[in-house]
């Protein structure tokens, strides 16, 4: 039998070789460097939960941490009800709607380098920048968008909503496919229109696929990095700092590897919670 | 009985206005969702000189966005993120499904334990492993590479993808052991078996790796800003902010080479669009 143990670990090899060397060793530095004075050339000094303590003493970083939640909750909850309208009007088996829907759903395969750039000119601060444009067609005045402290963590939120929702669409069609439909027809039955039937039959029966939806949408607004690393760095005047910035900015730019990972640990023990918080729910539910 | 089709019955919305109001709305939401996508596209063609030329309708129809793109050497970044989406792929796709094959197929000690350390890794999001990832990068563990200022430092790492061990691993469960018991009384051997009876019954497993493989590491960018040096090494993604930051090249260029970001991605989505669908909601609902 060990022969066949063998030949086992073997087709497993190339994962677990890759797995270790990009994921486990990385993590356990992140770890280790989180309670260390990392000083290259010099060897590393152990200095407890100082790098900790220097985090969360931290002016920046405490703002960065309420943006990254402020942002994160604004995109969750966005993209979620925006996501469920989109899936309410376009659910459905006919083409157009099949059409309409592969249309709505590019954003969310289109790589983020591109979504920043694209968002960037629609933003363009003129009274004739395309937003600007259109929303003067309606008469809204001219915003400043992603140039002014006031309102450019809104315009990321918009920018993140644009592209998750209709990500959020796809699970709730899914589950909204998934509806027994004979509860519509009961509930037709007793008289119940067609908003009484999304509230009492519709909704109820999605409560599993919401928890996910949430958990998943959750955990990628904790995260982000990309969509303000590309679209305003932080600024203007770090109105728009989250933690994976300021991470990134002291880790690569200012060398402070020890504080850096300390402020990665404490995002990672953040996402691990909500997951598991949402795990435990969903088998309550 | 149509209106009991979908939760708010729209089907069944008849007569003029509500057919003219369920139109608008269908406009209104490709226009916001696709409109800015089609912009880039229409754009990318016109003489496009500042940003507040975007625009949905053609005028000016020209190629010298691509022109100057080119000479901006656009068309060596797009080759480089082709190279590093089709090897990232390609190891990607060899590493999952041999994986997949020895935890779904083969029963040994500590097999529960392999498959969790796995899975735990989707729960760790990249953007964390950042800093340490460049450290490793720089000087791999026990080989002493450095994969800085290399194509295969983007192609390498990608290659550990829990997701798509997941989905090969749930899917090859289900393929009924009857055919590779039959094959193994035929005297075939494990390679055999893998390559001639696994592989061909999890096609569809694998269109669902294809394309979300490709998204994935089409969309990646922390894993290239940590490992490209300089110029030469530039994906597309990462020449799109410098283009931006160059005064010199102007709107039309950047939009024109976001074009060529773009359109890659959303090619490889129409063309598996079926096998996408399904690895979203299979993905999503099982967690």
């Amino acid at each position: 039998m060990t022969r066949r143990h063998a030949s086992a670990w073997l087709w497993l090899a190339p994962a677990l070789i890759l797995f270790t060397l990009f994921k486990f060793v990385p993590m356990a530095r992140a770890i280790s460097m989180s309670f260390k004075e990392v000083r290259p050339y010099l060897g590393d000094r152990w200095v407890g939960l100082d790098n900790y303590r220097t985090v969360l003493g931290d002016d920046a970083f405490r703002s960065a941490a309420g943006h990254t939640v402020v942002l994160a909750l604004g995109e969750t909850i966005g993209s979620i009800l925006a996501g469920l309208a989109l899936a309410l009007l376009l659910e459905g088996t006919a083409r157009h709607l099949w059409i309409v829907r592969t249309a709505v759903f590019l954003p969310t395969v289109t790589a983020m380098a591109v979504v920043a750039a694209l968002w960037r000119v629609i933003y363009y601060p003129a009274p004739d920048g395309a937003l600007n444009a259109v929303l003067g067609g309606i008469g809204l005045g001219p915003g400043q968008y992603l140039d002014s402290p006031h309102t450019a963590l809104w315009s990321v939120m918009a920018v993140g909503i644009w592209r998750g929702a209709p990500y959020d669409m796809m699970i709730f069609i899914a589950g909204l496919a998934g509806v027994d439909r004979t509860l519509y027809e009961a509930a037709a039955a007793d008289g119940a229109g067609p908003l009484r039937r999304l509230w009492h039959v519709a909704f109820p029966a999605m409560r599993p696929v919401f928890g996910i939806v949430v958990t998943l949408a959750a955990i990628r607004g904790l995260r982000v990095f990309t969509e303000i690393f590309l679209l305003t760095n932080g600024g203007p005047n770090g109105s728009t700092e989250v933690v994976m910035t300021l991470v990134y900015k002291l880790g690569l730019e200012r060398n402070e590897l020890g504080v850096a990972s300390a402020g990665s640990m404490l995002l990672l023990l953040a996402t691990v919670v909500l997951t598991v918080l949402a795990q435990l729910m969903r088998r309550r539910a | 009985m149509k209106q009991l089709d979908t939760a708010l019955g729209l089907g069944a919305v008849r007569g003029p206005l509500g057919r003219i109001l369920k139109f608008g709305l269908y406009v209104l939401v490709v226009f916001v969702f696709a409109g800015p996508l089609l912009a880039l596209l229409v754009s990318a063609f016109g003489r496009v000189t500042d940003p507040t030329k975007l625009s949905l309708i053609p005028h000016d129809l020209t190629l010298d966005n691509f022109r100057t793109a080119f000479d901006q050497g656009v068309l060596r970044y797009l080759a480089n993120s082709l190279i590093v989406v089709g090897g990232g792929l390609l190891l990607q796709i060899t590493v999952s499904v041999t994986a997949a094959y020895a935890l779904a197929r083969k029963n040994f000690p500590g097999v529960r334990l392999i498959l969790f350390l796995i899975l735990s890794t989707m729960m760790l999001p990249e953007e964390i492993l950042a800093i340490p990832l460049s450290l490793v990068l720089a000087d791999v563990p026990v080989v002493h590479v450095n994969l800085v200022g290399t194509l295969a430092g983007m192609i390498v790492p990608v290659g550990a993808w829990a997701f798509a061990i997941l989905v090969m691993t749930e899917f090859m469960r289900d393929v009924p052991i009857e055919l590779e018991e039959a094959a193994r009384l035929d005297g075939a051997g494990d390679l055999r078996i893998f390559w001639s009876v696994i592989l061909p019954v999890c096609r569809p497993a694998l269109g669902v790796l294809g394309i979300f493989g490709f998204t994935m590491i089409w969309d990646q960018y922390i894993l290239p800003l940590l490992v490209a040096q300089d110029a030469h090494q530039f994906t597309l993604a990462l020449a799109l902010r410098s283009l931006r930051a160059d005064e010199q090249v102007g709107t039309g260029v950047l939009i024109a080479s976001a074009l060529l970001a773009l359109l890659p991605s959303v090619v490889v989505f129409l063309a598996l669009q079926r096998q996408f669908m399904r690895g979203l909601t299979s993905g999503a609902i099982k967690g």
